[in-house]
């Protein structure tokens, strides 16, 4: 079982003057922080800057580093950090710093194309629960075999796009031609190998840059060029042990992913604590399968690696609908396990209703009341926006599971006040818990009940067509 | 020479591969650079800065061990179905759990069964289906029985979920022996097993699951589902009479996972007659939920819980609610791939956090699934790593 970092070992570590620099009140409440894994220990500056507490620090950065080392790339305030891993599974403590994901572009482009894309790749978004889900990275792949052409597409990025980079080539002239034009943004180098890793190596320690260390399918190999490079003092390292997806082969991917993962949080073993990489983008080597195919296999293999602990993900495709899948599995499984997304319950007014407006009853799973209040407002149109206490969960899971019923509804209407205010009475249920109507009607009287659309995005289409006529009736 | 450094050389012996080819390296950079005792008198340093690198020339050999754990508990193994020679009439049998370490952890041990899937089959139309599901199944949608040999035999499902929606008292409220006719003609029309699946409404659910438990005595289906305001020990004791399997429903709980699981075979119903549903959100509306559920009650399971010791159940067609998965949006791209991907993200989530047996509905996605199930659920793999060309993806033409 993986050791959960907790308040006290972190306070032990800590000044303890309560000087305030932090921006907590109490050491004890940075600790806390510190263990939840919400502030970072290098935000209390005593600890850092006195010299006096030299050998705290000593201490404090052993105390608190994670089993999974996390490593910087690109530089503020466009930098991605990665890893940073206290746990395996989600259950045991939020996970932070979310897997990093990167788009790739290829370096014999024609610059139009090249900065098109990157463009693009950056300013990809979706919005989703209050939330933008976006891309992190460029990875710049090398197939020109020309250290001038891979610098010359280096640059052109630099200069066009702020998401930082991934240089990619096993060759280091190709690797250090781009690093004396980008070097001090902090790419990461893609990679050093058995073969190649001395040069590689001297590359990142003269550019002080993360490097990603290769070796597919070869643990001991990995495990050993990590050894190496540790012994250095070499740490911002990623480990890329290879993502095979032909044939049955990715089950080993997956078992392997996994087994790097158990060794550095339950087994504690340094050498393999670092952000793990994957490069889904491998699915369109296989000479099978058409275009659909293999941008479907990409998605999952992408989400598979995700959930089984890769910390960076190196994409190729990039439609909408293949990265949907990921970029929201990513926003859910990073998120705090103990409490669901929800908002409170209660009354909400949209847009200025009057004692003749409709009442909107929902759940207060958050991303629900996101869509019905956008779907509302969409239909242009006055009301309330009753959101009954559902648990945090939608409306359909929680109808079924008997956690939000008509009696729930009832209460939150009668403790909305509305029942006094309103002339006109009209409640619209959500379609999908059409099974309380019935009831609904007994434990309102007075009160008008309308099963809604399945699915809110129809509200505007029901308000045209029946709710219009039926407060006309009312 | 200190103790420390004696020490030292002793451990560095050991380590039989590393070489030392430094020789003249002196005493105090190996206690710097290896001894906790001496680090701590070391300038300190703030974690970015950069630190000037000492060079190596040989690699320093270390061998992975794969962190292997030992589990006291184990999953039971649940048969689905029953043969002429077993008392029912399939001619198939499946078989799902018996996990003894959590799933696809294959340098512990190759998956025992292979996680199965099963398309829904509706009763009547009465549901409505999203476009790209009702595409799949148009031809068949008013008979079931049609419907199962079509999920069967063109798109490979495992076994049928045959949902009896129609007995639902808010919609048609179809007494038990009016369902039960679809339930016979699905029967006949396929020979494997099928899972039957109630309304969600307790009551009415146990008097068709009574009913229907004994019309097809010996087959050894799986009924879905039993819920906490169920009558429990009444829906126990017919599965137990009649050697049916039971799914128990919980509501992204695991307390309440574990009170139905004690509860049930409390009052009968064995141990490897039970499957636990601990109910699947759609990605993006509460996966996070049945994810971290389903493996914190694998984990259990294998750590010892013997209510949690049970092969486990995930809905995916619960997908089709999430309005990425159907609209018609341009800048989401095309539905009909973005629809069976969304299924099937669902389902493998719910894959890697332990599920069994799923229940989906979309062909492409169940082939998805299925697909991978198979993959990782080989005893041994073919594929050989070495002779696959990881490397040249940086320059790939695409």
């Amino acid at each position: 079982m993986p050791k959960i970092l907790r308040p006290l070992e972190v306070y032990g570590v800590l000044p303890q003057t309560n000087c305030g620099e932090c921006g907590e009140s109490t050491c004890m409440a940075f600790a806390a922080k510190v263990a939840d894994g919400v502030a970072d220990i290098t935000q209390c500056k005593p600890l850092f800057k006195d010299p006096k507490y030299k050998s705290k620090l000593q201490k404090a950065l052993e105390v608190t580093r994670p089993p999974v080392k996390p490593v910087t790339i690109g530089t503020p305030p466009c930098q991605v950090i990665i890893g940073g891993k206290r746990v395996m599974y989600r259950h045991e403590l939020t996970y932070h710093n979310p897997t990093a994901i990167a788009v790739d572009v290829i370096d014999d482009m024609d610059a139009d194309s090249l900065i098109k894309r990157a463009k693009a790749i950056e300013s990809y978004s979706f919005e989703r629960i209050g939330q933008q889900l976006k891309l992190n990275l460029i990875a710049l792949r090398c197939v020109s075999d020309s250290p001038e052409k891979f610098a010359k597409a280096a640059d052109m990025l630099s200069k066009n796009v702020s998401l930082p980079l991934i240089l990619c080539s096993y060759n280091p002239d190709v690797i250090e031609e781009a690093l004396t034009v980008v070097g001090d943004k902090r790419p990461l180098i893609y990679a050093a190998t058995k073969d190649n890793w001395k040069e590689m190596l001297d590359l990142a320690s003269k550019y002080k840059c993360p490097i990603a260390i290769s070796s597919p399918g070869n643990l001991d190999m990995l495990k050993s060029l990590a050894s190496t490079f540790v012994g250095t003092g070499m740490e911002d390292i990623v480990l890329d042990p290879g993502t095979f997806v032909r044939g049955d082969s990715l089950a080993e991917t997956i078992n392997i992913f996994t087994m790097l993962r158990r060794a550095a949080i339950e087994k504690g073993d340094k050498l393999v604590g670092f952000p793990l990489m994957a490069v889904p983008a491998v699915v369109w080597m296989d000479p099978e399968g058409d275009e659909v195919e293999k941008k479907m296999k990409e998605s999952y293999v992408a989400s598979i690696m995700m959930t089984r602990y890769a910390d960076l993900l190196i994409m190729h495709s990039f439609d909408p609908w293949v990265l949907m899948p990921l970029l929201v599995w990513r926003q859910n499984i990073y998120t705090d396990p103990r409490v669901p997304p929800s908002v409170k319950p209660g009354v909400y007014e949209i847009g200025k209703p009057t004692d003749v407006s409709p009442v909107f009853a929902t759940g207060n799973f958050a991303l629900t009341y996101f869509l019905v209040r956008g779907d509302i407002e969409n239909a242009k149109i006055d009301a309330y926006l009753v959101v009954a206490d559902s648990e945090g969960l939608s409306v359909e899971s929680s109808v079924a599971g008997r956690r939000l019923t008509a009696e729930k509804f009832a209460e939150a209407i009668k403790s909305s006040g509305l029942d006094q205010k309103l002339k006109k009475k009209v409640l619209i249920i959500p379609g999908r818990a059409a099974r309380l109507s019935g009831e609904l009607e007994e434990l309102l009287p007075g009160w008008k009940i309308l099963v809604g659309p399945r699915d809110s995005s129809a509200i505007p289409e029901f308000v045209e067509k029946v709710l219009k006529k039926e407060m006309e009736l009312t | 020479m200190s103790k420390e450094l004696l020490d030292l050389l002793k451990l560095l012996d050991q380590a039989s591969e590393l070489e030392l080819q430094d020789v003249t390296i002196e005493a105090e950079e190996l206690a710097i650079e290896f001894l906790p005792v001496v680090m701590q008198t070391m300038a300190v340093t703030a974690p970015e800065a950069a630190v000037a690198l000492k060079k190596v020339i040989e690699l320093k050999m270390e061998k992975f061990e794969p962190p292997v754990i030992k589990y006291p508990g184990s999953i039971p193994e649940v048969q689905i179905g029953a043969t002429r020679a077993e008392g029912g009439t399939r001619g198939k049998v499946i078989k799902i759990g018996g996990e003894t370490c959590p799933p696809f952890y294959r340098f512990e041990s190759p998956p025992k069964n292979r996680p199965v899937i099963a398309l829904d089959v509706f009763d009547q139309p009465i549901v409505p289906l999203a476009g790209p599901v009702k595409s799949a199944y148009k031809d068949v949608l008013e008979d079931p029985a049609e419907w199962a040999k079509k999920a069967i035999q063109v798109y490979g499902a495992d076994l049928i979920s045959l949902h009896l929606v129609s007995t639902d008292p808010t919609l048609k409220d179809t007494p038990p022996q009016e369902a039960a006719k679809a339930v016979e003609r699905v029967l006949q029309a396929v020979d494997i097993p099928i899972i039957i699946g109630g309304s969600g409404n307790p009551q009415k659910d146990l008097q068709v699951f009574q009913y229907l438990a004994e019309m097809t005595a010996g087959e050894r289906l799986v009924f879905a589902s039993a819920t906490i305001d169920m009558d429990l020990d009444a829906v126990a004791k017919v599965m137990s009479k009649y050697g049916h399997n039971l799914v128990a429903l919980a509501f992204m709980d695991i307390n309440q996972a574990k009170e139905l699981s004690r509860k049930l075979t409390e009052a009968g119903l064995p141990k490897d007659h039970l499957i636990l549903d601990p109910t699947t959100g759609a990605l993006g509306y509460g996966i996070e939920y049945s994810f971290s559920v389903m493996e914190r009650i694998r984990l259990s399971g294998l750590m010892g819980d013997e209510t949690l010791q049970a092969p486990l159940s995930c809905a995916a067609t619960n997908a089709w609610a999430a309005r990425e998965a159907w609209m018609k949006v341009d800048e989401w791209g095309p539905r009909e791939y973005r629809g069976p991907l969304w299924e099937a993200t669902t389902a493998i989530v719910g894959l890697l956090a332990g599920a069994d047996m799923f229940m989906m509905m979309h062909p492409l996605a169940a082939k998805i699934v299925k697909g991978l199930a198979e993959i990782l659920s080989k005893p041994k793999l073919d594929t050989k790593l070495e002779e696959i060309n990881y490397n040249d993806w940086i320059r790939m033409r695409v």
